[in-house]
């Protein structure tokens, strides 16, 4: 089965915002996550609430608030333009951010209960051994921490791959630049004639998914045989 | 020279210990579950932060509430075995083993890491991963990745509690051997008394988060006043003495002592070697008159220093079996009954008799200190 251009470029497009969102996520998520998990602070049941918000908010909302905030005359979105020639508005990057967004809490909670998880009792023994709190967290908690964030990444991908309510409001649906699968997807439906193509469309988005599933299995197998636990 | 005097409220607990020791040799803190042995040991490490208190080793200050000082764990150079190993499940034996490697060249390690797996039998091990590893051996890994991060002392939290009896035997020896081959001082902390007595340099005993006593074990042993803290149904002597013979053809060893020969199970050990023998109250038995026709072995003459008053049927009796300038204080539990028939008071002439079968393996330990087993 052949792909067409339009195919093509709505599959990289798909792949690429999700895979920027997904990675541009980590640190911001592991540090979220960390912060939830091991520290306690006055305002926490109100940061936890809020980093949940996106999971509970109908995505256009999201989307709706960050057009207001980052648009090109939003709050942010001209400020930021303004001092460092950045804009999210209407393009890939918009599109990324607003994955990012619907799917940051998906990573935080899975990263979060498997930091939960980890024996606090190891992290004291390689105090003990010599290791300071960042080289504990290097070399302790983060590894330990692996199957948490294999689970986050998988979320946050997989919502990120099916975005659309979001995307389509902070970034419209423009092809070539914020048009992912999904999106792609919405316009074939819209059009008389376009029944084929879409299931076509549906397909390589299956296609897509399952190889996705694949391939975190295979991952994941390989680290629950480096932590070596029946976990 | 380990000094401490802390305090440290946990809960309802009140954790309020001071003592100083020399620090060489195995310091043993021996105390019922919940006197605060692990607390303590957690405060040296500085894993838990005592309210109030100052805490040095060798004069070096590792916590001080009045100097504001509280080095972090990492920056105390202490080794700690814990009770249940604690092994980077992620790291293979060899990674935890280095893990704790001092990394700057400036600070040369002083125990090579290829001497280390030898003393401790690694190498069949440095490839796999601690959960395929037994009990024991994980306790040896454990062991052997505190040593390698070249502590300044080594603290050991009941290492042998969580395993059976048949792996506490085959740790025993390695913990004995640290103590002859590395010279690396030890706090050991057990509630069990025949690992301090073979293994205990001085004992710390410890009762409801504070120090009752602090002293050798065979003084600790023999004070009656002690005697809730070190144990009463096992509650036995601790004597010195140097291997002095073999009786070959009938696998027996023959120890000298102030009070005379004691003949024991075959031991093993070159003549002149020390030995710490602990012989328990109720395997003493008290006769007037030297016997005859008899199949024990060792008999003493002494007298008795002292007949504990007890409510039960049994009653202990404290006897000195030694010569006039070198006592040797022996424990015998006898009935009531046979305190009353033998007029058993103190001053009393009496002999003791040792069953020679009822020192097993467990009561043995080589002791081997220089200048403190010399003149026996």
């Amino acid at each position: 089965m052949l792909l067409t251009p339009f195919e093509i470029t709505a599959l990289v497009l798909s792949i690429q915002v999700s895979v920027v969102a997904v990675v541009a996520s980590l640190v911001p998520g592991i540090a979220v996550a960390w912060l939830l998990a091991r520290c306690r602070f006055p305002g926490k049941a109100l940061v936890d609430g809020f980093i949940h918000l996106p999971l509970v908010l109908p995505p256009v909302v999201v989307g709706y608030t960050l057009l207001v905030l980052l648009g090109r005359r939003g709050v942010l979105g001209a400020w930021l333009y303004g001092v460092f020639g950045i804009t999210f508005a209407f393009n890939w990057k918009g599109a990324a951010l607003a994955s990012a967004v619907v799917s940051f809490p998906l990573l935080v909670r899975a990263i979060r209960l498997s930091l939960e998880a980890v024996d606090r009792r190891l992290e004291a023994a390689a105090r003990t051994l010599g290791a300071g709190r960042p080289r504990v967290f290097l070399t302790v908690t983060l590894p330990l921490t692996a199957p948490g964030l294999l689970t986050g990444t998988i979320l946050a991908f997989a919502r990120s791959l099916g975005e659309f309510g979001a995307t389509i409001t902070f970034v419209s649906n423009i092809p070539g630049e914020t048009q992912t699968l999904p999106l792609a997807l919405y316009s074939l439906v819209q059009q008389p004639s376009g029944d084929a193509a879409a299931g076509r469309l549906v397909v390589i988005s299956i296609v897509l998914s399952l190889a996705a599933l694949v391939a975190s299995e295979l991952v994941a197998r390989r680290v629950r045989r480096q932590i070596g636990s029946a976990a | 020279m380990i000094e401490i005097d802390l305090e440290k409220r946990l809960g309802d607990f009140q954790l309020a210990a001071r003592f100083s020791a020399e620090g060489n040799g195995i310091l043993a803190l021996f105390g019922r579950s919940g006197s605060g042995k692990t607390s303590l040991v957690n405060a040296l490490a500085g894993l838990i932060r005592p309210d109030r208190g100052r805490i040095a080793i060798d004069g070096e200050v590792l916590f001080s509430s009045a100097e504001r000082i509280d080095r972090p764990p990492e920056r105390r150079r202490l080794g700690y075995v814990f009770q249940e190993g604690r092994l980077f499940p992620h790291y293979s034996v060899r990674g935890n083993l280095v893990y704790g490697r001092p990394r700057s060249r400036a600070h040369d390690a002083t125990l090579d890491f290829d001497a280390v797996v030898e003393l401790l039998r690694l190498a069949p091990l440095l490839d796999r991963r601690p959960h395929h590893l037994s009990g024991g051996e994980k306790q040896r890994v454990a062991i052997g990745r505190a040593l390698l991060a070249d502590p300044r002392l080594l603290l050991m939290d009941e290492p042998l509690a969580s395993l059976d009896f048949a792996h506490r035997a085959e740790i025993l020896p390695f913990i004995e051997e640290l103590r002859e081959r590395l010279r690396i001082p030890i706090v050991y902390v057990s509630h069990a008394m025949e690992e301090i007595v073979r293994l205990a340099d001085t004992l710390v005993l410890m009762s409801e988060g504070r120090i009752a006593a602090v002293g050798s074990v065979e003084d600790l042993t023999s004070r009656l006043d002690l005697r809730p803290l070190t144990g009463r149904f096992d509650a036995g002597a601790v004597i010195r003495a140097t291997v002095a013979g073999a009786d070959l053809t009938f696998g027996l060893s023959e120890l000298s002592f102030p009070g005379g020969r004691l003949r024991v199970p075959h031991l093993g050990l070159a003549l002149g070697t020390p030995v710490r023998v602990r012989i328990r109250a109720r395997d003493v038995a008290l006769a007037l008159a030297p016997p005859a026709g008899l199949s024990i072995l060792n008999v003493f003459a002494g007298r008795v220093l002292e007949v504990a008053e007890d409510r039960g049927t049994m009653v202990d009796v404290r006897l000195d079996v030694g010569r006039p300038d070198r006592p040797v204080m022996l424990w015998a539990r006898v009935t009531r009954r046979s305190t009353h028939d033998l007029g058993l008071a103190p001053g009393k002439p009496i002999y003791a008799l040792v069953k020679s079968v009822a020192l097993d393996r467990m009561s043995f330990s080589p002791y081997s200190r220089v200048g403190e087993a010399d003149g026996l």
